[in-house]
């Protein structure tokens, strides 16, 4: 990367972008760690003043069962830990195998399928929230965790399988070629040669789909607003703020929902940008 | 969070990737005698891998829509689910009648126009501004660009709180702030204030607001997209017309962002789609007040509070047309510029 070389000016013009960059992400986050970490009374008293002390408290009480004072969200966690891992397992299942038919495999019908897939990624989302509704709460389950399941399930299946298409047209196919010649079978190939090969790129679009489902608010809001015991941790922390729970409780459970999916985002980031921009390099 | 691709760059990787060009995926080209068997086999594998997919798909996307245009067309209320299915429907156009006769409606999508429009036009300038700030590598370079991906990670639920919070009038810290070094006499109620006067121009703050919150969290994808387009610029271009004497600007100018303008239109598009059917973040920050009832809140107002089905089906639906227009559009734009 030569080209023009930047002039001292450009060199500081810069430095100036990226401050500014960095306060403008970063600033709301700190400040919403910070707040959580003061007592609320405190907090109105002084809006613009910073911890005097170290005040774990709120996360405590966030967490906490109903029963104990606290606010519930220990269990709304666990409820969208549950919700979020059987999305992962059910997504990533249907998704390595589509997407490898549609990078590998010569089908009848293939460019059919793959124009469909691509059409219900662009599709708008919020006109099938109502028949989707409308059937789950027909076949009963718009009270359930399962309905909340199998709506996770539908959303991520597309970016999904757009991702791991991705990822397995990246690799080479001399692999599997020799595979094939020497004998195997396609459920052979699949186990044996492509799938360690392709764990980056599993390990990415799952992580990818875990995020999606743990962050989701509309249609656990649409389903389970009425079932307090089946809140997810999004719709409890939207839920709760509509009662009088101190912000800094609030900020407390905003900030322990967040931790968990920014580290695990972090570590699998390289893949994961890489999965999703690819196609708009060129 | 979706991105999509030009038909243009679809192809090339499809050109890139040596399966699809040799003609049989991974399966080598077979001997005349068993090359028949073989493509036999290999559409029966094809089948049996995408047949969960198609399967998903087809359940929970083409079904639902397939109904949602049944009940766009019908007079159906939640108290009727039910006896669905064993009552023959009522077919009507009322509900598109209704809605057209909306004042609520037209002034739904006039919002939602403003939402989009701007939320993607901004969240365009500022992911191109990253971009090119963070072009060239300096130290701490890496760290940088993953740190500005943070409002993009965030869930939405735990960044509208933050948002509510700092911009909260008894408590927030940009009140407090406004007050002791700004002058300002009274707290702004950013999220309930549909207009306010600022040097005499009316200003829609909580839309704007809903707007800014909105550029905060998805500009970082424009961000990654954009990076990833100026990496793949070959350094020869600008080397070459650094030797013809060409400055910053006018490698910029001429150079870089003819370049980045498919990808540029692209982002365009996919979030002009996205924000006109985002109801989590105008949902989270304002419920609807100050005047940023947006289409989707309208739909789920139809669902939920007014309990009709049908309704809420015809303003989802006049939704996508909406979109459908505006993606046929840009398909033709993207096909003329291919050729050209």
């Amino acid at each position: 990367m030569s080209g023009v070389r930047p002039t001292p000016a450009a060199r500081a013009g810069r430095a100036v972008v990226v401050a500014i960059a960095l306060l403008w992400s970063l600033g709301p986050v700190a400040y919403g760690v910070v707040l959580s970490m003061r007592p609320y009374a405190e907090v109105t008293r002084d809006p613009l003043g910073l911890p005097t002390a170290l005040d774990l408290s709120a996360f405590a009480t966030a967490m906490r069962d109903e029963a104990d004072g606290g606010f519930g969200l220990g269990r709304f966690v666990l409820n969208s830990l549950g919700v979020a891992l059987g999305t992962v397992v059910l997504s990533i299942v249907v998704c390595v195998l589509g997407a490898y038919a549609a990078a590998r495999l010569r089908y009848r019908g293939r460019a059919v399928t793959n124009g469909i897939i691509l059409a219900v990624y662009l599709f708008p989302g919020i006109v099938l929230a109502v028949p989707k509704f409308v059937i789950l709460s027909r076949l009963g389950l718009t009270s359930s965790l399962v309905g909340l399941l199998i709506v996770y399930v539908a959303a991520t299946v597309p970016v999904a399988l757009y991702m791991m298409r991705n990822f397995f047209l990246a690799l080479p196919a001399s692999v599997e070629e020799a595979a094939i010649m020497d004998g195997c079978t396609l459920s052979q190939l699949l186990v044996r040669v492509v799938l360690p090969i392709a764990v980056p790129g599993v390990v990415a679009t799952a992580i990818y789909v875990f995020m999606i489902a743990w962050n989701e608010y509309f249609y656990a809001l649409l389903f389970l607003v009425q079932h307090r015991d089946l809140w997810t941790a999004p719709l409890g922390i939207a839920q709760l703020g509509d009662f009088q729970v101190p912000v800094t409780v609030l900020l407390a459970g905003s900030i322990a929902v967040t931790v968990p999916v920014v580290i695990v985002f972090f570590l699998a980031q390289r893949y994961i940008v890489s999965g999703l921009v690819q196609g708009a390099e060129r | 969070m979706t991105p999509g691709r030009p038909p243009s760059a679809r192809a090339r990787i499809a050109r890139a990737s040596g399966a699809e060009r040799s003609g049989a995926g991974p399966f080598p080209a077979a001997p005349r005698r068993t090359s028949t068997g073989r493509a036999r086999r290999e559409n029966r594998s094809g089948w049996l891998l995408v047949s969960p997919s198609l399967a998903v798909v087809g359940l929970v996307v083409l079904l639902p829509f397939a109904l949602v245009v049944v009940f766009g067309f019908s007079e159906i209320r939640l108290v009727d689910i039910p006896y669905l299915g064993t009552e023959p429907i009522e077919w009507s156009l009322e509900n598109f009648r209704r809605a057209a006769a909306s004042q609520a409606f037209w002034g739904a999508l006039w919002t939602t126009v403003l939402y989009a429009g701007l939320t993607a036009a901004g969240s365009l300038a500022v992911g191109l501004v990253l971009a090119l700030a963070l072009r060239r590598p300096f130290a701490g370079r890496g760290l940088v660009r993953a740190l500005l991906l943070v409002p993009y990670v965030l869930p939405v639920v735990a960044a509208a709180t933050i948002w509510k919070t700092m911009l909260n009038p008894q408590y927030g810290v940009v009140n407090a702030f406004g007050r002791a070094y700004l002058g300002w006499d009274t707290p702004v109620g950013f999220l309930s204030t549909t207009t306010a006067d600022v040097w005499g121009i009316p200003v829609p703050v909580a839309l704007l607001v809903v707007v800014l919150f909105d550029i905060w969290k998805s500009a970082p994808l424009a961000f990654l997209f954009l990076t990833a387009r100026l990496q793949s610029v070959p350094g020869e271009i600008e080397e070459a017309a650094a030797l013809d004497g060409a400055n910053r600007r006018q490698n910029l100018r001429f150079i870089l962002l003819p370049q980045l303008r498919a990808v540029a239109l692209l982002l365009l598009l996919l979030r002009f789609i996205w924000s006109f059917q985002s109801f989590d973040d105008v949902y989270l920050l304002t419920e609807g007040a100050g005047s940023t009832q947006v289409m989707a809140i309208q739909v789920y107002t139809e669902l939920v509070t007014k309990a009709d089905i049908g309704s809420a089906a015809a303003f989802g639906l006049l939704m996508s047309l909406i979109l459908g227009v505006l993606l046929v559009g840009y398909v033709a734009l993207s096909r003329r510029t291919d050729e050209s």
